[in-house]
């Protein structure tokens, strides 16, 4: 009665049992030889520095000579700096403001700008010497010793790479408003007839076509409407432009310097989480790396998912959720200092809880509830914080309706808030009562917390960014009440066939199939909203973002019902199918939605957009690695659990994965890889100015001025 | 409606409706697990040493690849005698006020489940190599290596345990000590064994069953694998080439025991263990362990006489199953 047809599968078994020494043997040792403890390895380590300094090194000549051929250029002053090539760039209108300024104010003297020093290039950088390859280096200490110092150097020349970008940025903008001063005394001493004529000399603006319908102008292309698509960045074009983001009213900049400080921090801990996670992965290639117990495997794994949990993944909704919460409330934030206080605390929370785990000391070992309680309670006071400040937010709403995602939004932190309470009050849970909880917290704080809240802040941004009002309201309140209904009871899934009662497996098996009516219903939201403006995806950086969080919402959610139910269990349960599975969740769903909104949110904030390439690397990186993670891992655990049913023993299992822990590796490494591109994207919002003053613009004001004073 | 626009109904209504969820599903099982189980009176508790392991075992985070649940699916046959209980988890309390309870059942297995690692791997030697590098003894472990639980020392004392390590993880004539973290590591391990249910208990039964084993019942020496079943229960010392490991583990190959007339003997090992030999570790009952039949011992011992270039003569099941009996009569006198 109770068979099934899974077990014969013979076909699969071949084909893992065969790939397994294949993966093991190639090049000897291959994949087990690898250690941090080999001198070859320091002396790749080493080279490898030498190689970035180089680079480092090279460019920073390049920026060297910019600086320097710019100086020049300024104080001969007169290449592209000449008033009289500026002038052909004033527009008519331009042009006939000028004339009425000189007429008014015939007598105005000039004022000529001091020019600044000019910057000597600094001396030569080469400071690092590499010693050629003397019996000391065959050291092993030697070579950590050189390494380890090299480090630093190599973090020093990379700042000094910003710095120098930073400076010729100023130095840029120093010519460009020079020569906006000289050509404002060159137009003062212009005479007025020579104006006349350039305005006559120009085509004339009145013709047979009405202005609107002629094709060329001189005037600046502008796009107040977000209608067309204007290509602004000159240079190679290898990538399609995608538009740009659109000017809107400022927002209060002490809300947006709190919002930038939560995503700020947020980026850190994806940057710290994902590293302790790519080594981890690394380890099951290489299980001997290192031999630090701070660093062992157990250990570190624990502060990867935690990290990236509470660090990376909640201070960016949160941070977020300042934004979006008094927006759509139509109000201010009720206060801001509560939220400064809930960032501290959320950061201590998971500095804390990281040291603790490296040290060795957690909670027991369920998943997501390794920090100790004191820990997670100043995680805890962080949210309570949070709630009172979004809900007395609400509270004051100049809005008659409470807007779908701020539900979502609050929701979240109230359940987070309970399950937090629930699971770790320290004074209960003997025996089974720990697994319970523990299947109980651990996907509720998935369900309830992570994805509940990143659903409200879709329900913000995606409409927002399509410019068109969400497809159903009652479809986002249907999926909000059903989500609760049905994902609070499907915790103990995790524990299908345990000593757990069978009544409380069967009801976390039902809940898993029901989850299907809320994911639908979001599914369908969220694409019938793209009805009609699909043709936006194309040309914008932040939708195809959102495109793939909402594919994977519907795929990774439905794979979570397919993995609870008791016959897929079988085969699943136990394997690294369920690591996969929630990459493709926690990572496909929740954080391709963040960095969705974290585009479409920082340009506002800080008026500096990302570069479009490093966006495009970030988007492709991100998501070729994921599935590079997710679909070896989901075949090859696939192979080990019809292995294990079959009765192989396990050592040929482990032997099994080997291949496609590797491909783990791979994917792992694009992710990191994108990480590092998001985190440039993000300095470049945060802190680049690479807006340049416009020479004419500024002439003209200056012009203005003066003729004000007189 | 006037609760969508009614903040304080909205959110009270959601927070009450997911609270008495929460209630129902987690709170009231949770605690009424907690209340009705009572550990078996058979389970033994821990020592102090296995305690002080379990704490060392909760610190490094062994549960994130090891498992300790036998679920009651035929598949987990492997890894215990019958399906866990919740009274096998029910002796579990909090660690202490700081630390929450650690059931230790885990979600993921990586390495092999631990519930009866007990029974099945209780030699001291082995463990305490495995646990100072794994790839000393499984070539293709992936588990970490924990060498901050062992010392490098030039001269043990009389009280030191040293630990057989291959010369290429030693510097010069130094020895492995294991420290007192190591043993208790070992005492937990070794504590982990499935307790025995009381008598006019029904065991449990595993679902699932395979269809194909289930029509074989039984079965002849011919339908039991003995590479599979030297695979999961010897190579791990003797190692998949029979080469065993100088100063550690004896060779199978060309081994006068495996291949010489004295079938008594040769059953006794592997049924009852050995420590005949000071240089080498000592076996542990393997077969009574793990309930070993004649079928089985046979498919093993067949494997074992036919490979790595051995030439024994196989055995017929009827042989072993007389000196299994005889040897059972023996211990019971």
């Amino acid at each position: 009665m109770k068979r099934i047809s899974v077990i014969s599968t013979p076909g699969l078994l071949p084909v893992f049992l065969i790939s397994a020494p294949s993966g093991a043997q190639a090049g000897g040792g291959f994949p087990y030889s690898f250690s941090f403890a080999d001198r070859s390895v320091w002396g790749i380590f080493l080279l490898l520095i030498v190689l970035v300094l180089f680079a480092v090194a090279w460019l920073m000549r390049q920026k060297i000579r910019r600086i320097r051929t710019a100086s020049k250029a300024g104080t001969a002053g007169q290449k592209h700096g000449a008033p009289e090539a500026w002038l052909q760039r004033f527009t008519n209108a331009q042009l006939r403001e000028i004339l009425a300024l000189k007429k008014k104010n015939s007598n105005a003297r000039l004022l000529i700008l001091p020019v600044a020093a000019l910057l000597a290039p600094a001396g030569q950088l080469f400071a690092q010497s590499t010693p050629g390859g003397g019996p000391l280096l065959s050291e092993t200490g030697v070579i950590i010793t050189i390494t380890l110092m090299a480090l630093p150097i190599l973090l020093g020349v990379v700042l000094l790479y910003l710095k120098m970008q930073r400076i010729l940025q100023q130095f840029k903008n120093k010519q460009q408003l020079r020569d906006a001063g000289r050509l404002a005394a060159y137009l003062e001493q212009l005479p007025e007839q020579e104006l006349e004529q350039l305005l006559e000399e120009r085509p004339p603006e009145e013709g047979p076509l009405p202005a609107a319908a002629r094709l060329s102008g001189t005037g600046k292309a502008e796009d107040r409407n977000g209608l067309l698509r204007i290509r602004e960045t000159e240079g190679l074009p290898i990538v399609a432009e995608k538009k740009r983001a659109q000017k809107r009213p400022d927002v209060d900049p002490a809300l947006s310097k709190l919002v930038l400080w939560y995503l700020g921090c947020s980026v850190f801990w994806l940057l710290f989480g994902t590293s302790v996670g790519e080594y981890v992965g690394i380890k099951f290639i290489a299980p001997d790396a290192d031999h630090v117990s701070w660093l062992s495997f157990g250990r570190l794994r624990p502060v990867h998912t935690n990290s990236v949990f509470w660090g990376w993944a909640s201070l960016a909704m949160l941070g977020l959720g300042y934004y979006v919460v008094p927006r759509v409330s139509n109000t201010k934030l009720f206060s801001l200092k509560t939220g400064w206080y809930a960032l501290c605390l959320i950061n201590a929370s998971v500095v804390l809880g990281t040291l603790f785990l490296m040290a060795g000391i957690n909670n027991g070992g369920g998943e997501y509830r390794e920090y100790i309680w004191p820990v997670m309670l100043l995680f805890a006071l962080g949210l309570v914080l949070t709630l009172w400040n979004f809900y007395q937010t609400i509270a004051r709403r100049t809005t008659r309706e409470i807007y779908i995602a701020n539900w979502y939004i609050v929701a979240s932190v109230i359940f987070a808030i309970t399950i937090v309470l629930v699971a770790y009050i320290p004074t209960w849970q003997n025996g089974l009562g720990e697994t319970i909880i523990q299947g109980y917290y651990m996907h509720q704080g998935v369900g309830m917390w992570f994805m509940l809240f990143t659903l409200g802040i879709v329900y913000y941004f995606l409409p927002q960014q399509l410019n068109q009002p969400i497809y159903s309201y009652s479809l986002g309140i249907l999926a909000f009440w059903t989500q609760i209904l049905f994902y609070t009871l499907i915790g103990t899934h995790h524990f299908v066939f345990s000593a757990i009662p069978w009544w409380l497996q069967t009801v976390a098996i039902v809940g898993s199939a029901g989850m299907a009516i809320p994911v639908i219903a979001g599914t369908t939201n969220f694409l019938m909203t793209f009805k009609g403006a699909w043709s936006k995806v194309s040309s914008s950086y932040t939708l195809p973002f959102f495109l793939v969080g909402i594919i994977f919402y519907f795929t990774g959610s439905l794979q979570g019902t397919a993995e609870a139910f008791r016959t897929t269990n079988l085969i699943w349960h136990f394997t690294d199918f369920t690591v996969a599975h929630s990459h493709m969740t926690m990572y496909g769903i929740i954080c391709f939605f963040l960095w969705a909104a974290i585009y479409a949110i920082v340009p506002r904030l800080t008026g500096k957009e990302p570069p479009q390439i490093s966006v495009g690397i970030h988007f492709w990186l991100a998501l070729i690695g994921l599935l590079f993670y997710i679909i070896p891992l989901m075949y090859g655990s696939t192979l080990r659990g019809v292995a294990w049913l079959n009765g192989v023993p396990f050592i040929e299992t482990v032997k099994g994965m080997a291949p496609y822990w590797v491909w783990r590796a791979v994917g792992g490494s694009l992710m990191w890889g994108s990480h590092l591109v998001f985190a440039y994207n993000m300095y470049k919002m945060y802190a680049a100015g690479n807006e340049l003053p416009d020479v004419n613009e500024t002439a003209l004001n200056q012009l203005r001025e003066r003729v004000a004073a007189h | 409606m006037s609760m969508l626009d009614n903040h304080k109904l909205l959110f009270s209504n959601a927070a009450l409706f997911f609270a008495g969820l929460t209630v129902l599903v987690a709170i009231v099982p949770a605690l009424s697990n907690q209340k009705q189980n009572r550990p078996l009176p058979g389970a033994p508790a821990l020592s102090k040493e296995a305690r002080i392991g379990k704490g060392i075992y909760i610190a490094n985070g062994c549960v994130a690849c090891h498992t300790q649940q036998v679920r009651n699916i035929d598949m987990d046959k492997v890894w215990g005698d019958r399906p866990g209980l919740a009274a096998d988890y029910a002796a579990n309390v909090r660690t202490d006020f700081w630390r929450n309870t650690a059931t230790l059942m885990g979600t993921e297995r990586t390495g092999p489940d631990l519930t009866n690692v007990g029974t099945r791997q209780p030699g001291k030697d082995w463990n305490l190599v495995h646990l100072f590098n794994p790839r000393i003894v499984v070539k293709e472990s992936v588990m970490p290596a924990y060498p901050w639980l062992f010392e490098r020392k030039k001269d043990p004392a009389e009280s030191d345990v040293v630990v057989n390590v291959p010369a290429a993880y030693l510097n010069g004539d130094e020895k492995i000590v294991a420290t007192k973290d190591a043993l208790y590591l070992l005492a937990y391990l070794q504590s982990l064994k499935q307790a025995a249910l009381p008598q006019n208990t029904a065991v449990p039964e595993f679902l699932y069953k395979k269809e194909k084993k289930a029509a074989a019942g039984e079965g002849t020496a011919a339908t039991v694998d003995g590479q599979a079943l030297y695979a999961a229960n010897c190579q791990s010392c003797h190692q998949e080439n029979g080469e065993g490991l100088p100063g550690a583990f004896p060779a199978l190959k060309g081994s006068p025991v495996v291949t010489g007339e004295d079938l008594e003997k040769y059953v006794d090992i592997i049924m009852n263990g050995y420590d005949a030999r000071e240089e080498y570790g000592v076996m542990p009952p393997v077969g009574t362990n793990m309930n070993f039949t004649e079928n089985e011992v046979a498919a093993i011992i067949d494997h074992e006489r036919t490979s790595w270039g051995n030439q024994g003569k196989k055995v017929a099941p009827e042989d072993v199953k007389k000196i299994i009996d005889l040897l059972k009569l023996k211990t019971s006198e």
